[in-house]
């Protein structure tokens, strides 16, 4: 009975949460993408459908589901069926081992005379001793589905899109991979949960000590969920709509939500390795200790929506690079900073001593 | 699915991109052949929107003619308007009276800020940068509002007639376009943060598409995309028409050639037009709007070509009257048509990205080019 509670019931309830919670973030992170684009444009955004446009991702979501769902005639029907949910999985299971806040104890309650006993309970589906390691491999699974689905459709403009998508992340993967292994050594550990104790630890969050590796990290990270200004693959001025121009309603909108959940990965991963997860501000100043008011996951959720905000920013203001430019950056700037960054961390690492 | 009747059983993709494509600027069909991301070769695919302009022209008296003109570069609707009224005016042998003329240049070089903007938001989109467009399109509405007080239409104006024009200025005209034009140079300033020391506007936009001064002369580039090349050629210093001698404005050019060049220039124009109408907003003369002319206008039989600077290049008309009411025939010379011969030369061995931002800088109108 305890097997099951500990390994099944309150793992699932966990999942429920964090889908159900993600699915909701995900609808109103397309409208908050609006309202800020629109702020900055000096303009209003939606604002028919409820009032300031608040129901706005419920008709869109409805609008998508309801359209015509069309397979282009010679299109390879399984792949292209396939390929959104290649793409839309994997950027969901990530979450799995994101740490949305720390373990909390909850007292042993009665409920109709049975007792339930206290137990200390993890804000995060599951804490795994390889959880950085699984976060890069699972979220490069979702290219797959991006090339697969460029592909499938038969068609040149998603074509050339997936190709330059499959060029793009393979590039940047390695920078972002590279980018994150000076937090890796010192924090020791891999465990995503690890990390941000080894910042609670240490006192301070790792973009103190890690600039490099963080900035490095954020452009990679954009650059990996195709958002501007790496946002050839979907290139709407040159490539139409890239590799979901034959893409259309519910199909359509699960590479939509691929997208935005990739978004709140990286930014929840820029949040756990490098600004303290669900640490407050400052966690070794103790006269900061009244900031411990808001909850862990508070801040956690807090810091996400800054990183959030700040794709939506670059959106609006950046041009678009061109696919040489994104290579030439990739791998002649971020590459041998990373690895420079790596090497320089290594020694400091080797003089000073680790997290440990 | 068998690759071989598919898409790798050649090494060069053709990619039609265009009529329905959001970067061609209305119904440009261009075959690309690409060698991966690279252009080998650019064909253009005009006439989408042919409506036999000219043609029309023949079977319309003069003064009816004029608003079909409107319909052809309908960004610039002014500068299309004045160019015809001119020519005509000049195969009479009249002119128009000075209070008509200065507020045709008045709203010429206005309609010359709106076509930039336009250009501007457009280009910058394709390149990219969202922003831009909505801050051009803020600061273009209120020229539209300006027209739309003087004659009631917004694009296709039809603002001037044969000796003048018809319609005096409202009240507060002045007050509007005096407020309009003191903000305005702050506002092109806006959009140069956002752009013009941009590292990644400098990337896509220097060295594309660049064309050396002699090329574009030989293909018979005009307007920015020549003066990009730093030829100074501008027919409102070269061949003054209207009133442009009276004012005080300067011709930029660019030095490379280049899609930066040509946008600098065009930034720096928006600027200079708006010089030209804050000195004539503050010297209208008073006096009659129209020139006298009979109510039939019949031409002498004869040919004239008449050119203007319009915002995309020269604009010419060349008209032949077989003394009726009709003109025999009225061929125009857009500056678009002529500027899209570019394309090709300009877009081979670059990328696919760069297409879009080259068709962006040539600034051309459909509805001008297939007439």
């Amino acid at each position: 009975m305890e097997y099951a509670i500990d390994y099944v019931l309150i793992p699932l309830i966990k999942i429920g949460v964090v889908f159900g919670a993600l699915s909701g973030v995900i609808a109103y992170l397309t409208l908050l993408e609006r309202k800020v684009i629109a702020f900055m444009q000096v303009r209003l955004g939606p604002m028919r459908v409820g009032p300031h446009g608040l129901l706005q991702p419920i008709a869109d979501g409805l609008k998508l589901m309801l359209k015509e769902d069309i397979v282009p005639a010679r299109a390879d029907r399984w792949i292209f069926t396939l390929a959104p949910v290649i793409t839309l999985v994997p950027a969901f299971i990530v979450f799995a081992v994101i740490p949305f806040g720390p373990t909390i104890h909850i007292p042993a309650i009665h409920i109709l005379g049975a007792a339930i006993p206290a137990r200390d309970i993890g804000l995060f589906i599951t804490d795994i001793n390889i959880g950085a390691l699984y976060v890069m491999a699972i979220s490069s699974i979702g290219i797959l589905g991006i090339i697969l689905g460029g592909w499938a459709s038969n068609s040149k403009y998603p074509l050339l899109g997936a190709l330059r998508s499959a060029a793009q992340m393979v590039s940047y993967e390695v920078a972002l991979g590279f980018s994150i292994m000076g937090v890796l050594m010192m924090a020791g550990t891999l465990s995503l949960v690890g990390i941000v104790e080894a910042q609670r630890d240490s006192g301070y969050w790792y973009v103190f000590l890690q600039p490099l590796g963080f900035i490095l990290f954020f452009i990679c990270g954009v650059a990996e969920t195709n958002r501007a200004p790496f946002d050839l693959p979907e290139a709407e001025s040159e490539l139409v709509a890239g590799f979901h121009t034959e893409y259309s309603g519910f199909r359509f909108s699960l590479f939509f939500l691929a997208e935005y959940a990739a978004m709140i990965v990286i930014s929840s991963m820029a949040v756990t390795l490098f600004w303290g997860g669900w640490l407050r501000p400052f966690p070794n100043v103790a006269a900061l200790a009244f900031l411990g008011i808001i909850p862990g996951i508070g801040w956690f959720a807090l810091k996400v929506l800054v990183f959030l905000y700040a794709y939506l920013w670059f959106r609006a203001s950046w041009p678009r690079y061109r696919y040489d430019q994104l290579m030439k950056v990739g791998w002649q700037i971020l590459m041998p900073l990373a690895i420079a960054n790596l090497i320089v961390t290594a020694i400091l690492v080797l003089v000073f001593g680790g997290a440990k | 699915m068998s690759t071989n009747e598919t898409l790798f059983d050649a090494s060069e993709l053709t990619v039609s991109m265009g009529p329905q494509h959001p970067s061609t600027h209305g119904v440009l069909q261009v075959k690309l052949k690409l060698d991966g991301e690279r252009v080998i070769d650019a064909e253009c695919v005009i006439g989408y929107l042919h409506r036999g302009v000219e043609k029309l022209g023949e079977h319309q008296t003069y003064g009816q003619f004029v608003p079909t003109l409107d319909r052809m570069d309908y960004i610039a609707a002014v500068s299309n308007c004045l160019g015809f009224c001119e020519a005509i005016e000049k195969m009479l042998g009249i002119t128009a009276p000075p209070r008509a003329q200065y507020i045709r240049v008045l709203m010429t070089e206005l309609n010359r800020i709106t076509s930039h903007l336009l250009w501007l938001g457009t280009h910058a989109l394709d390149i990219g940068a969202m922003t831009v467009f909505l801050y051009a399109f803020r600061e273009r509405e209120e020229i539209l509002k300006i027209f739309e007080n003087y004659c009631g239409a917004r694009l296709t104006t039809h603002m001037f007639r044969i000796g003048g024009t018809q319609y005096e200025l409202y009240d507060g005209f002045e007050d509007q376009v005096r407020t309009f034009i003191k903000d305005f140079p702050k506002k092109v300033d806006e959009y140069e943060t956002l752009l013009t020391q941009n590292r990644i506007w400098i990337g896509r936009t220097r060295g594309v598409g660049a064309i050396t001064a002699k090329a574009a002369i030989d293909i018979g580039l005009t307007g920015p995309a020549l003066r990009g090349s730093g030829v100074n050629w501008d027919i409102r210093k070269a061949k003054p028409y209207a009133v442009y001698s009276d004012f005080d404005f300067d011709i930029p050019t660019g030095s490379m050639g280049d899609t930066y060049d040509r946008y600098m220039v065009r930034m720096e124009e928006m600027r200079q037009s708006a010089r030209i109408v804050s000195q004539a907003v503050e010297k209208i003369p008073a006096g009659p709007l129209m020139a006298k002319l009979s109510k039939i206008i019949k031409p002498p039989v004869g040919d004239i070509y008449h050119s203007i600077e319009s915002p995309k290049g020269e604009l010419g008309y060349y008209i032949v009257s077989d003394g009726s009411t009709m003109a025999y025939r009225a061929r125009v010379r857009p500056p678009s048509f002529v500027n899209l011969q570019a394309l090709r030369q300009m877009v081979a061995g670059h990328m696919v990205a760069d297409v879009v931002a080259i068709i962006g800088t040539l600034d051309i109108v459909l509805g001008e080019i297939d007439r």
